[in-house]
């Protein structure tokens, strides 16, 4: 409505990255990193189905107090499935593997990622450790939920846990290589004149991303490791009845796994503080405490993990501690949205269907991390751990926080990628109808869980039924809100108007190339001579719309 | 990405190039500590809860093919400096002399590796059903030095009450899982850079490295004095420490 | 009093209004915070709608007084519920000095409670209203957790290790129990009723019940004989081992220097692994009964260990009033 209109008469350029060659080899053996991304574009939404259909199965499970759908077992089967396919196989690799992938090169002005035959290995690794998992869910699934306790894990369950354990264990090295790709080409590979302190906001967020990915990966790859031979030769390194300890299974597992919910969030904070300037057209609130924000987040996250086992029995000082220290964890994330709504002030706001995307983040994540400070804090998490109110916090950032950006900037770089736009109206309603959707779903969980609902239940006492019913409706919305934009996105890959080169317009370098690029990136290497989110002082975007008052404060 | 000689398409100098792949390794070795740094932690927490049953596994290890093991590994790193060294400085002759070396050094460990599993699995000293500390005590061979089986009798029953102790045993166990858990993982490290270096001696026979090029040497090169590290680390832990004789 | 839609759990513990209180402050703060957001987002969503096509917002690029408001505003809140949430947490965690004793044990899939008295319950709990009760947890398999919801607490039931947690019921009635840590197949049915009663029906009930029969010291002393335990701690001494009695809830001088108070934890692992700690002045001789022993079995040794207070021979049958320590 209120976007630019592109100019009539853009074409795609005559030679880009998709029409580089062709064939089914062309795609398998590519080196290039935005072939690479759609790899990975296609598995990770494979993945999200799959999850994505586990879950229905839940939801539509939990209809009735004793269980409409399938039989115990089976529904143990079904959560694990969903959380062991939608974290390590959807969420983790989303947006850095993908929208990642694709962008920092042209951001930073590099013509590849610095190791582009590791990053096609790690799609490969990925697609490997996918299998096993797969692997696994045909020959019976697994059911030791995505937390694999042990001696639950190790020695109790009879169910197909080495497989998953083992793909588990072998997807980690993409990530691990993933992140060291992005470390080294963030460092090395940038274009003359940008700046540490011109990078856009999303590779900071990827720096720390990948920094986590980097050092917690590893730990969590041992742990299972050891979980897995300990199942194998009945060992005993976590089984109390050797002599093992199961509590230093929990130790190592969430010393990963609590830094990896922020390998899940902090790309998609960095969607954000890309979309929000763009569509405020104004320069972003507060840019350096962004940037610094991404790596506090990503540093003290490394020291909250015990905050998911005050209940364990572990000593009231180390308690102490980590509450304090999950406390501490907030504060980044606190500046970072409010940043994000002081960038709105005075800004000239489009309505467009990222913008819409990115404000739904700001909401839901806003909501699912305060309520990660009632979990924080150790009186209340005696009541509510591992109840629905875990769950429920954890979708809110997950599925409203991190999805959310997610959809949001396949949208924002949508055209970027194909060349071509998406139906704008359609699109937002999509938006409207994932933002009702989500909220009806998950919300009622929060009561739930306050109630006393523990998760992991396949059936529950009869007066917790009206609240999960709200929660299933919820999610057969839901649904719809992820089939729209599936089915909109595919039509305009053909359909679609094409787009030009900048159609928002944006200031990112990646804005400067063709859309789609060439196979290079950009014809000739790039100089960049301009502040990030500038976009007064940029004749090329076409925007001097009269003269702007003088700025009412800061550092301009 | 096409490759214009030794130089990567992706990268617009050499420099570059050295920079990003020297970084890339470092950041690598760093996922590799922590890696090892999950089963350092998990043996630190178990010795300190079973410090005799710990010392008990610790005694049955032969000590002498373990500290030939140490030497051996430390030679390789000094021939792999060397290696470098001469790639570095353009001795192209000597570069697969001294890679050759590395390899053989590194071939002699994991042999003298094999055989010392091997004694393991004759003594029963494999984590499972037929596991039992006891076994060497009960059943010398000829070979044994009677010295020793019989210190190390008096370092078991020091250590255990009486006879039909599931105690020292199963955690004597522990401390055998985490031994196989860590020297294997340990011995693989080394097999994936044996696989290293015999590429990098086929290309060093054709004599690519130079002055100018040599970022494969120095990197694989870093690689290998890490897995050395290691075993630095692995072999006081695992051998040296509760050594009574 | 509960709508047909309540908003919490009844209140019956004396952790309750505690939790719930917590839950109100937080809840006020967290709703202030993410009403404003929302409405300031709205309100600007709006009011900077754009106006032209090529309109250009203000060169804003931030303010350092503002960062330093929202750097120092959240995190003072922050230090008040965290201070609100440990105080009530530390007070969880330290059960005051008299407590009603019950044991607890989970397996898959179900939870048996042993009362002072001995007596055993599947998957009930009966308590009296206005006593400090402790449950001390163990596990026979996999971790489970024992969660009140009415009472607002729970605690992890480890394998190998024992975890206690204690509340005071402060209102009679049947209340829910759930197993909330994931324990394989059954774990949804692993729950029961909690019973709050008036402590003269308490008392009924467990009198009533024939506590005698099942009297854990009675059992505790036949394992005591069965597994030779008796031939090393005779009673006057003189034996290879310490004599036991008077031992528990006593200061143990150990080998190292050290002491520790014997209480369930202490008698547990002095039993499975005896070397663990070694009591001054005796030799590690004790053979570990780890694997040998049940739960149940280790728990029937030390009620009947706690049972050897003054006198060398306990007296048969001591009942409720030797094994619950405090009551009197
Ligand atoms: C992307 C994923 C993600 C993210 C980002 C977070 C973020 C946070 N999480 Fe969450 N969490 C999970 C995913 C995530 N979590 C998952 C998956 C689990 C369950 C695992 C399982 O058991 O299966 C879990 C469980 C979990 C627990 C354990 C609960 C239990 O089992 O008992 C705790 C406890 O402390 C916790 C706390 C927090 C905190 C304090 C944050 C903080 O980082 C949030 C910070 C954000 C804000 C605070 C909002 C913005 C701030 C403002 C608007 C300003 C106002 C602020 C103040 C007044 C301070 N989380
Ligand atoms: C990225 C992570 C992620 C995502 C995206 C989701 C998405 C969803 N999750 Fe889940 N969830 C987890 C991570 C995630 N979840 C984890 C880690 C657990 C804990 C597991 C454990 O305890 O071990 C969990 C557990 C969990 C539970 C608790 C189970 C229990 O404890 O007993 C529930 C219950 O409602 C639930 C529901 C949902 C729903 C309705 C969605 C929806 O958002 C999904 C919507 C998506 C689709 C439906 C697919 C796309 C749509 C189509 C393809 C349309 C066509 C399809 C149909 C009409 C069927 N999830
Ligand atoms: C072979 C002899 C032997 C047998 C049999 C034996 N013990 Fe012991 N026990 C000892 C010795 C010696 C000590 C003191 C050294 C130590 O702390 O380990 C001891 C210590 C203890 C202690 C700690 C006492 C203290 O003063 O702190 C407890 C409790 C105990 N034993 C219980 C038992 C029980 C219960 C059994 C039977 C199931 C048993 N013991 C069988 C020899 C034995
Ligand atoms: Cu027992 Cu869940
Ligand atoms: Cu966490």
């Amino acid at each position: 409505m209120n976007q630019t209109p592109p100019s009539p008469g853009f074409h795609l350029p005559r030679d880009h990255y998709l029409n580089a060659n062709y064939g089914i080899k062309s795609w398998l053996l590519t080196t290039d990193h935005k072939r690479i991304a759609l790899l990975y574009l296609i598995s990770v939404t494979f993945f999200f189905f799959i999850g994505g259909i586990f879950a229905t199965m839940i939801r539509i499970h939990l209809l009735t107090p004793n269980g409409a759908l399938v039989t115990p077992e089976t529904y143990n089967k079904l959560f694990t499935m969903h959380g062991v396919a939608m974290i390590f196989f959807f969420l983790i690799p989303s947006i850095p593997a993908v929208l990642g992938n694709f962008l920092i090169p042209p951001m930073i002005g590099a013509k590849d990622l610095a190791f582009p035959k590791i990053n096609l290995l790690s799609w490969y690794i990925y697609i490997i450790g996918g299998c096993f998992v797969l692997y696994s869910f045909s020959t019976g699934g697994l059911d030791t939920g995505w937390t694999f306790y042990t001696p639950l894990s190790s020695i109790y369950s009879n169910s197909a846990v080495t497989p998953a354990v083992l793909g588990i264990f072998i997807n980690g090295f993409s990530s691990i290589l993933t992140g060291l790709n992005f470390i080294v080409t963030i460092h090395t590979m940038r274009a003359p004149g940008m700046t540490w302190f011109r990078l856009p906001l999303f590779a900071w967020a990827h720096y720390a991303t990948s920094l986590v990915m980097v050092l917690g990966t590893p730990v969590v790859a041992i742990t299972l490791l050891l979980a897995g031979l300990e199942r194998m030769f009945h060992l005993g390194f976590f089984n109390p009845a050797m002599g093992g300890d199961p509590i230093l299974f929990q130790h190592l597992f969430w010393f990963y796994s609590h830094p990896a919910v922020y390998i899940m969030i902090l790309p998609a904070m960095g969607v954000i503080s890309e979309i929000i300037p763009t569509f405020a057209r104004k320069p972003i609130f507060g840019y350096s405490f962004i940037a610094a924000s991404s790596i506090a987040i990503a540093v003290i996250g490394f020291f909250v993990w015990a905050h998911h086992m005050f209940v364990t029995g572990e000593s009231t000082y180390a308690a102490l501690a980590f509450s304090f220290l999950s406390y501490l964890v907030a504060i980044p994330s606190a500046v970072k949205v409010f940043n994000w709504t002081s960038t709105l002030y005075k800004g000239s706001i489009s309505w467009d269907a990222p913008m819409l995307y990115a404000l739904g983040f700001i909401g839901l994540f806003t909501i699912g991390g305060l309520t990660g400070l009632f979990l924080a804090c150790l009186g209340l998490d005696i009541h509510i751990h591992d109840t629905y109110f875990v769950i429920a916090h954890f979708h809110y950032i997950m599925v409203g926080g991190a999805v959310m950006g997610y959809v949001g900037g396949l949208h924002f770089w949508w055209p970027k990628i194909t060349g071509r736009l998406y139906p704008e109206a359609l699109s937002r309603f999509a938006a409207v109808i994932l933002f009702i959707g989500f909220n009806l779903t998950f919300f009622p969980q929060f009561i739930l869980g306050y109630l006393g609902m523990p998760r992991r239940y396949h059936s529950y006492p009869p007066e917790f039924q009206v609240l999960n019913v709200l929660s299933t409706a919820g999610a057969s919305i839901l649904a719809l809100g992820y089939l729209l934009p599936m089915c909109y996105l595919t039509w305009s890959m053909r359909y679609g108007k094409v787009a030009g080169p900048n159609p928002w317009p944006a200031t990112g370098l990646e804005w400067k190339t063709d859309s789609p690029p060439p196979t290079e990136n950009f014809h000739v290497t790039p100089v960049v001579d301009w502040e990030p989110y500038d976009f007064l002082n940029r004749p090329d975007l076409g925007l001097v719309a009269g003269a702007p008052l003088a700025p009412a404060h800061g550092d301009d | 990405m096409h490759r214009t000689g030794e130089l990567y398409g992706q990268f617009q100098t050499l420099e570059q190039q050295k920079e990003s792949s020297t970084l890339g390794m470092w950041i690598f070795l760093v996922t590799e500590v922590l890696f090892f740094g999950g089963m350092f932690l998990t043996y630190a927490i178990n010795r300190h809860e079973y410090f005799t049953a710990f010392g008990v596994g610790s005694n049955t290890l032969d000590i002498t093919l373990g500290t030939v093991n140490t030497i051996v590994l430390i030679m390789s790193s000094f021939t792999m400096a060397m290696a470098v060294w001469s790639a570095q400085t353009g001795k192209k002759k000597l570069v697969p002399l001294f890679l050759i070396l590395t390899l053989t050094l590194g071939c002699v460990f994991l042999g003298i590796k094999f055989v010392e599993y091997k004694q393991k699995f004759d003594h029963h000293l494999v984590p499972g059903r037929s596991f039992d500390v006891w076994y060497r005590v009960n059943h010398p061979t000829p070979a044994d030095d009677p010295k020793a089986i019989a210190l190390e009798r008096e370092e078991l029953e020091k250590a255990t009450v009486s006879t039909n102790d599931p105690d020292i045993n199963s955690h004597a166990q522990l401390y055998f899982s985490l031994y196989f858990a860590m020297t294997g993982l340990h011995a693989l490290h080394m097999i994936v850079g044996a696989g290293l270096i015999i590429w990098l001696i086929r290309v060093s026979l054709r004599g690519r490295f130079t002055p100018q090029y040599n970022t494969p040497v120095e990197i694989v090169g870093l690689y290998w004095h890490f897995v050395d590290i290691v075993w630095i680390y692995l072999f006081p832990l695992l051998y040296l420490i509760d050594r009574h004789r | 009093m509960q709508s047909q839609l309540p908003l919490y759990p009844p209140e019956a513990s004396n952790f309750a209004p505690h939790v719930d209180g917590l839950m109100v402050y937080i809840t006020s703060i967290c709703v202030f915070f993410a009403f404003a957001i929302t409405c300031v987002i709205i309100y600007f969503f709006f009011k900077y709608h754009r106006k032209a096509p090529s309109a250009v917002g203000f060169p804003i690029h931030g303010d350092a007084r503002l960062e330093a408001a929202w750097i120092i505003v959240p995190s003072i809140l922050a230090l008040t519920m965290f201070s609100w949430g440990a105080a009530v947490y530390v007070d969880y965690r330290h059960s005051p000095p008299d407590v009603l004793d019950i044991y607890v044990i989970g397996k898959q899939w179900m939870w048996k409670a042993q009362q002072p008295n001995g007596l055993k319950e599947i998957n009930e709990l009966h308590v009296p209203v206005g006593r400090n009760v402790r449950l001390t947890l163990a596990s026979e398999d996999v971790i489970h957790d024992f969660f009140v919801p009415a009472f607002r607490v729970k605690m992890d039931v480890v394998p190998g290790h024992y975890n206690t947690m204690w509340f005071r019921p402060t209102k009679p009635g049947r209340y829910h129990f759930f197993c909330s840590q994931y324990c394989g197949t059954n774990h949804a049915l692993m729950g029961g009723w909690v019973i709050v009663m008036e402590p003269t029906d308490y008392a009924e009930w467990l009198s009533g019940s024939g506590g005698a029969e099942a009297n854990p010291v009675a059992a505790g002393e036949k394992l005591f004989a069965d597994k030779a335990c008796a031939t090393c701690h005779l009673a006057n001494g003189t034996g290879r081992a310490p004599s036991l009695s008077g031992v528990y809830g006593a200061k143990v001088l150990l080998a190292d220097g050290t002491t520790v108070t014997a209480d369930d934890a202490y008698i547990r692992e002095s039993i499975l692994q005896p070397n663990a700690k070694i009591v001054a002045g005796s030799q590690p001789l004790m053979p570990t009964f780890q694997g040998q022993l049940t739960e149940e079995q280790i728990l029937a040794l030390t009620a009947y260990i706690k049972s050897l207070q003054s006198q060398p021979v306990p007296a048969k049958g001591s009942g409720v009033a030797a094994s619950s320590t405090g009551k009197k």
